[in-house]
């Protein structure tokens, strides 16, 4: 396939406008010994028809798809309504590049500014971000907001916190002489008190945990973001499972003074954990110190309202090695997505859509445990996902489930070697209740 | 014109446009009792869902997109997405897949994976690539934590990175983050780097060059070889901003060039759409000796099937969750495959081709600060009309009103009042004639009507907005009454 439109009577045209006779000529300003002067080795050109059929069989290959599965821990299957998939397919949305002549992007501007007020309306802080890349790399730009705003060298980071995220951190602060020390969690899953007050000092910038946490256990948050500001730290709130707001409360009103997290929930498929996008909200009077773009909301020369890309003397292009971030590109399309789905669903749906996600997991939960040699590891109370603790070995356990077309939970001890024959099992609105069950039979057979 | 709303002015109670199946689990009636939960999300919309679909329908209308005209945005790459590739990535097989499934229910993923970093190897004559980095700027983070860590390994991770004053101002600010401090290198009289300047500040507290090649002039560094040669003496790395590449693809290979490091953008030379501002994604290629130190995890080779590799003890670690914006490699990878070696090499030819012809067409009606041949791209300055009390703003705002997007505007920052242009290949000769024809039209009413361009655009959905008010007075989130 070649997407060249220039016949060869343009070409011709052309060459002989730009006054030489050759393409190679073109390129007489690059030395003769670093020219590759052979095709490169790759496989030879497709056609559309054969470009499908070996992408088909390439997706073929991830017979995962085939199976009920009940993973979570950061990607969460949710419904997507059709008209998600349909508007944001789009040329219009798909084919522009950042809004840099607002004349010409108030479609994408205004999508933004939307974005940005419901990702306000549902952490419950004065400003939000245009988006970052995802929960992970939000955290981390999180942790290095704080460091900013007061300068001090620690940030406790719960271990509770999904570990990719906590990974994510720890390459982002290596050479800025942050330092991180991680809280335990206790047996309830959520945050050990004890260990947060023998770590909270006047070095600490910043307390972070998640709610929801990567356990599934919503934490205390309003009690622990007290802890934090009794000790001039800052309380950052991660959610990786941004579908549990449309009934919790928001952590802006717990406390939180900044949030951050993954919005996949919102109308982006799994995808193999990419692309979908970190959202990033904080305190009005911080505004000056968070990273990314921001749309905002201004007036034409003739009055009427319209909207642009603003704050950029936060941002790099500006500011270049001073800037609040080296992010430039973002993740656009994943957060109009995000947009029409919340839209979609509203303040009704949303809503719905949490509490099915409480009582079905819960369903899950007692139905499961309720299976001799299996129990709940945690006792605290929790969104979509919990921890079931196994009599025997893990890895048994979900091969058996597997070898009958199950998968899940996720064996937490690669990240957890504390929590041995222990995982992690999600359920969400989209598992039907016969799936449920299906589950349940699966394993207790897998268990006799 | 119907002036849109925003969704949240014709919100009212009640108005749904999606419900869930009924819930199929026994309803617990006191479920939520015990957790801290939200009254209501106050003024969150509730619209119809053919109130959604006109809401985006008539925004979709407001923007200016490649799908309906030429986007000649500098350093950009604005090229034609194959729609091909949307579909290919809309397959449930990859779109529907967990990055935590066990490896061998996703082999196919792993495969793509590998696939997209041996044709980039290839393509950039590299050793070995990650596909982690979600974009440019956090590929550049990612290529300096490389260095980085390479160097502490050898004692000493110094202190300075060496970077002309035409980057992109990612370039320094990725630096930055990664710890180091910065030191500008002057162009010198063709727009490339000074070499004397370079070999003054070329010390062994240095880590690396961060070099832009061809550069964003649309220069090539002729004296790439001995650029390299005087970064390498001294120990230092060579990090080629790859953001380029298009100019380059199937002629010559960094890696040949003595580049250490690279960062590709396929959201740029491997057409993946730019969605209005990302996804992107910011594949880092290195060489040999650098590989141990890219991001965890790796795909490998084990038997006849694809694994992860964990086991890396001297990697920087993960820069993202999972495995970066896998969806945006399948479409890049479609586009590679669909190509072929001839059609990679063509995109280059093709996108120089287009470039020249549109600096020869416009070099008697714009300034050319630098004669110094060009490739992809080629940047002008309003400097003739000026003359006028014309800037580069006022062209811009004018091409608005004549239909096609305008370029790159005051960037690099050594052209005083830039218009930096950008074809790509994909463009045919009459879209390119239909912009030369309104660039000429602008040159000549700078000199005869200047208030038509002072007061652009003119027909546009709005007109000039007011960016210093936005900033001064934030206004970023709709509120109830305000």
């Amino acid at each position: 396939m070649s997407y060249i439109a220039l016949s060869d009577h343009d070409k011709k045209e052309m060459l002989a406008r730009a006054g030489v006779s050759s393409v190679d000529e073109l390129y007489g300003c690059l030395p003769d010994e670093i020219k590759l002067g052979r095709p490169l080795r790759l496989a030879a050109a497709m056609s559309e028809p054969e470009l499908l059929r070996r992408f088909e069989s390439l997706a073929a290959r991830n017979t995962y798809v085939e199976h009920l599965s009940f993973l979570g821990a950061g990607i969460y299957p949710h419904f997507i309504p059709s008209i998600v998939d349909a508007l944001s397919a789009r040329g219009e949305f798909l084919t522009p590049y950042t809004p840099y002549q607002p004349e010409l992007s108030q479609g994408t501007l205004q999508v933004i500014f939307e974005y940005q007020t419901l990702v306000c309306q549902l952490t419950g802080m004065d400003i939000s971000n245009a988006s970052l890349y995802d929960g992970a790399m939000a955290a981390a730009e999180a942790v290095l907001m704080a460091n900013r705003l007061n300068g001090k060298p620690k940030v406790l980071v719960a271990r509770s916190l999904h570990p990719q995220y906590r990974e994510t951190i720890r390459t982002y602060v290596k050479n800025l002489g942050v330092r991180i020390e991680e809280i335990a969690f206790g047996d309830c899953g959520g945050i050990k008190t004890a260990d947060l007050l023998a770590k909270l000092d006047k070095d600490t910038s910043a307390v972070l945990l998640q709610s929801p946490n990567f356990f599934g256990t919503v934490e205390e948050l309003q009690r622990l973001g007290e802890l934090a500001h009794q000790h001039q730290a800052l309380f950052i709130v991660a959610v990786a499972e941004a579908a549990s707001l449309g009934v919790l409360e928001s952590p802006g009103r717990l406390g939180a003074d900044i949030v951050c997290g993954e919005g996949q929930s919102f109308g982006l498929a799994p995808s193999f954990g990419g692309p979908h996008l970190g959202f990033m909200a904080c305190k009005k009077e911080h505004l000056r110190q968070l990273p990314g773009r921001i749309a905002g909301q201004t007036k034409d020369v003739d009055g009427r309202r319209g909207f642009v890309l603003t704050l950029s003397t936060r941002e790099q292009h500006i500011r270049r090695e001073k800037a609040t971030s080296n992010i430039c590109t973002n993740q656009a399309w994943c957060a109009l997505r995000a947009t029409i789905f919340l839209e979609t669903l509203g303040h009704d749906g949303l809503r719905e859509m949490a509490v099915q996600n409480i009582h079905k997991a819960d369903y899950a939960a007692g139905k499961l445990a309720a299976i001799k040699g299996v129990k709940a590891r945690f006792d605290g109370r929790v969104f979509n996902e919990f921890v079931l603790e196994f009599a025997v070995d893990v890895r048994t356990v979900i091969a058996g489930l597997k070898a009958k077309g199950i998968v899940g939970g996720l064996d937490l001890a690669g990240d957890y070697p504390e929590l041995k024959n222990c995982a992690l099992f999600c359920v969400t609105e989209v598992h039907r209740r016969d799936e449920i069950d299906r589950l349940a039979a699966a394993l207790e057979e897998v268990l006799r | 014109m119907i002036r849109e709303p925003l969704i949240f002015e014709i919100s009212d109670k009640g108005k749904r446009a999606f419900r869930l199946p009924a819930l199929d689990v026994p309803a617990k009636p006191n479920i939520l009792d015990g957790l801290p939960v939200r009254a209501e999300i106050e003024d969150f919309p509730q619209v119809a869902e053919v109130e959604v679909v006109r809401h985006f329908t008539r925004l979709s209308q407001q923007n200016y997109c490649v799908d309906l005209g030429f986007y000649p945005l500098g350093s950009c790459t604005m090229k034609y997405n194959p729609k091909i590739n949307e579909r290919i990535a809309g397959l449930p097989g990859f779109a529907a897949s967990h990055p935590l499934a066990p490896e061998d229910l996703v082999q196919g993923n792993l495969e793509v994976i590998k696939l997209v970093e041996d044709a980039l190897c290839e393509i950039a004559g590299l050793d070995a690539f990650t596909l982690q980095p979600s974009a440019g700027a956090q590929g550049e983070l990612t290529g300096m934590m490389v260095i980085h860590a390479c160097l502490a390994a050898r004692g000493n991770p110094r202190k300075i990175v060496l970077i002309p004053d035409s980057a992109h101002g990612t370039n320094p600010s990725s630096a930055h983050l990664c710890g180091y401090t910065v030191q500008e290198i002057k162009s010198n009289a063709n727009g490339t780097v000074d070499l004397d300047d370079l070999a003054k500040r070329m010390t062994e507290d240095v880590a690396a060059l961060m070099l832009t090649n061809p550069n964003t002039l649309g220069v090539f560094e002729y004296d790439i070889l001995k650029i390299a040669e005087i970064v390498h003496a001294k120990g230092g790395f060579l990090y080629m901003d790859g953001a380029n590449m298009n100019a380059l693809t199937g002629i010559c290979r960094p890696g040949d060039m003595g580049v250490d490091v690279i960062h590709i953008n396929l959201h740029k030379t491997f057409s993946t759409p730019h969605g209005g501002g990302g996804p992107g994604s910011g594949p880092v290629g290195v060489t040999k000796q650098l590989e141990p130190y890219l991001p965890v995890p790796r795909v490998v080779r084990r038997g006849s099937a694809y694994a992860l590799d964990f086991d890396r003890p001297r990697s920087i670690g993960r820069v993202r969750s999972f495995h970066g914006n896998f969806l945006v490699l399948v479409k890049a990878l479609a586009y590679i495959l669909s190509l072929g070696p001839d059609g990679i090499r063509e995109i280059a030819e093709m996108a120089v081709l287009n470039a020249n012809y549109i600096r020869k067409s416009l070099d008697e009606d714009y300034h050319l600060k630098y004669a110094t041949p060009t490739l992809h791209e080629c940047v002008f300055s309003d400097k003739y009309q000026k003359e006028n009390g014309v800037s580069n703003l006022d062209i811009a705002k004018r091409l608005i009103d004549l239909g096609v997007h305008p370029p790159t505007m005051s960037f690099p920052l050594i052209v005083h009042g830039a218009l930096m242009i950008e074809p790509t290949e994909t463009e045919s000769k009459r879209d390119l004639d239909i912009f030369i024809g309104a660039m000429k039209q602008i040159a000549r009413e700078a000199k005869e009507n200047p208030e038509i361009l002072k007061t652009a655009p003119h027909h546009s959905y709005v007109r000039r907005l007011d960016e210093t008010a936005a900033a001064r007075n934030p206004i970023v989130k709709w509120e109830k009454g305000k």
